[in-house]
């Protein structure tokens, strides 16, 4: 068993595929939730969630005597990371076809990447 | 057992021929008996140095693959044993398989042929970029040397054992598996095997330096067809290699480029063209067509007619009119428009060619195409740019030779009649 991280990314603030009116909300929401339930009863669902953008980011690094603190997001960068899951795979084949899940309730691109070693997880 | 010098030079291109047989089938086995590439591959070769020592002297055993795999099983339990490293993974995998139940002889275990199907699908998994795949197929399955992969590639060797050891990082780190597919998962995947293999092949193609890849690419075709005998497109994907390797002999003479039209027909191999015909005929009976099973059926037109003139242009067009449903790619309209112009006239053919221009403008049998319809229309200077463009966009030197002949020929006021189709 490993765990993989399921990322989505923005793009300047912009999520391409977000719903724009409260219906298209709604049928995202339910999508979403069965996912997660479908997740939660495979034993699949490790964590996951939806982050708030780059403007809301701060950064952290040693200084000297003292860790430094700035506004900001880490990297400059066009794309930030927008969600994740944290989700328990057997191997590559079962965390993709979990992404591709993930894919189709989001219509959005993601990226699958594997654990090196978390704190917890049961090689 | 003396053996005369004769009989172990004999042997000598014998062991060779068997390890290159055996090297796919032996490392798939280790991979599986052990989950671990470098360990497998290390210790096939270390079964071939102790083949190489002793078979000259004892023969070739009756079973000389299941023979490598119990010599580099056994190898690889010893490694295990000595290395820090190996006495972890042992202990990690206890069901290692490599012991028989209450005993310390292992067992003897011959090659499944399923490992080598698994192997296939792991080296062409989608998760890796497709030159990874491809050196590694070649490495592990070919059983290729890592500078015989890198030379194939125009990629120095240690450029290509780096590109080597990141594919098997990314296989270790992401944990792709060593299995077939799941059914549903089957055609996405079997397609990017497909695709690892023809591109073997056509990386082979008019290049003498680099001939063996496209005999490496029809031995692995072949022994796909064997694991997967109910899959029409890997028949098909064998079919096609077969009937374009059988033109091979014709395709050049002394190093020049004979073109179809051109070429001596008796020299075709007949018992390719065969098997292949033979292929097409049993993928038309179940009716499953796909791209490489309709490219086939295209090349076995070809190879059934006696002149380039008596060709089934018109079938040949209905196929890649059919192609092109399943494949839009421009490279399917511009070969289609090369048949178009065998019926409806060179005119009809350049209409098509020019509106491709814009997707294929670096692609230099586009222009080829569109040099040999000018030609045939009497515009001379046109024509000679359009094989001088194509001249500076050919991939290899015999495409380039062949390109700057005719530009040399059209400079020189020649005869504006030669018309045909780069094979």
């Amino acid at each position: 068993m490993g765990q993989y991280l399921l990322s989505t990314y923005e793009v300047e603030g912009d999520v391409p595929g977000t719903p724009s009116s409260p219906e298209e909300m709604k049928t995202f929401m339910e999508r979403v939730m069965t996912l997660e339930d479908e997740m939660e009863k495979t034993g699949t669902f490790v964590f996951g969630g939806a982050l708030h953008g780059p403007d809301a980011s701060t950064v952290l690094r040693t200084g000297e005597g003292d860790v430094v603190m700035t506004d900001g997001p880490f990297v400059e960068a066009k794309e930030h990371i927008g969600g994740f899951y944290i989700i328990n795979a057997d191997d590559l084949d079962a965390a993709l076809g979990w992404g591709r899940k993930v894919v189709d309730a989001i219509q959005h691109p993601i990226e699958v990447r594997p654990f090196r070693a978390t704190g917890r997880v049961q090689a | 057992m003396t053996r005369t010098v004769a009989e172990r030079r004999a042997d000598a291109t014998a062991i060779e021929r068997v390890f290159r047989e055996a090297y796919g089938q032996a490392v798939a086995t280790l991979i599986r008996l052990s989950g671990d590439i470098t360990l497998a591959e290390d210790a096939v070769q270390d079964a071939f140095a102790v083949a190489s020592a002793r078979w000259p002297i004892d023969g070739i055993p009756p079973n000389p693959a299941g023979w490598i795999v119990t010599t580099a099983r056994n190898r690889a339990i010893d490694d295990l044993r000595r290395s820090a490293r190996g006495r972890e993974l042992h202990e990690q995998l206890g069901a290692f398989a490599f012991h028989g139940p209450n005993t310390d002889e292992p067992e003897e275990v011959g090659p499944v042929k399923d490992d080598r199907l698994r192997l296939i699908f792991t080296c062409c998994h989608p998760a890796l970029r497709p030159e990874h795949q491809v050196a590694l197929t070649l490495r592990l399955l070919g059983g290729l040397s890592v500078e015989e992969v890198g030379r194939s590639f125009l990629v120095s060797e240690p450029a290509m054992a780096k590109r080597l050891v990141r594919a098997k990082f990314k296989i270790d780190a992401a944990k792709i598996p060593y299995r077939v597919p799941v059914e549903a998962d089957l055609p996405t995947r079997l397609r990017s095997v497909l695709s690892v293999l023809y591109l073997i092949y056509n990386t082979g193609f008019n290049d003498p330096e680099r001939a063996t890849l496209r005999s490496e690419a029809i031995v692995l075709a072949r022994a796909l067809v064997e694991l997967m005998p109910d899959e029409p497109e890997t028949a098909g994907l064998l079919g096609l290699m077969l009937l374009s390797e059988s033109r091979e002999a014709a395709r050049t003479v002394d190093g020049e480029l004979v073109l179809l039209r051109d070429q001596d027909r008796t020299t075709w191999d007949r018992s390719m063209i065969d098997e292949g015909q033979a292929i097409v005929r049993s993928c038309i009976g179940r009716d499953r067509p796909g791209p490489f099973q309709l490219q086939a059926a295209i090349q076995a037109v070809h190879c059934d007619a006696d002149s380039f003139e008596g060709t089934d242009w018109p079938q040949v067009v209905t196929l890649y009119d059919h192609l092109f449903s399943v494949v839009p790619t421009p490279v399917v309209a511009l070969n289609r428009a090369i048949a178009v112009a065998e019926i409806e006239g060179p005119g009809a053919a350049l209409a098509i060619l020019d509106a491709l221009g814009s997707d294929l403008d670096t692609y230099h049998l586009l222009h080829a195409a569109r040099g040999t319809m000018l030609r045939r229309l009497g515009r001379r200077d046109a024509a000679q740019a359009a094989f001088e463009r194509a001249a500076h966009l050919a991939p290899t030197e015999t495409d380039q030779l062949f390109l700057v002949q005719q530009v040399k020929e059209l400079a020189e006021g020649g005869a504006l009649t030669q018309n045909g189709q780069v094979d």
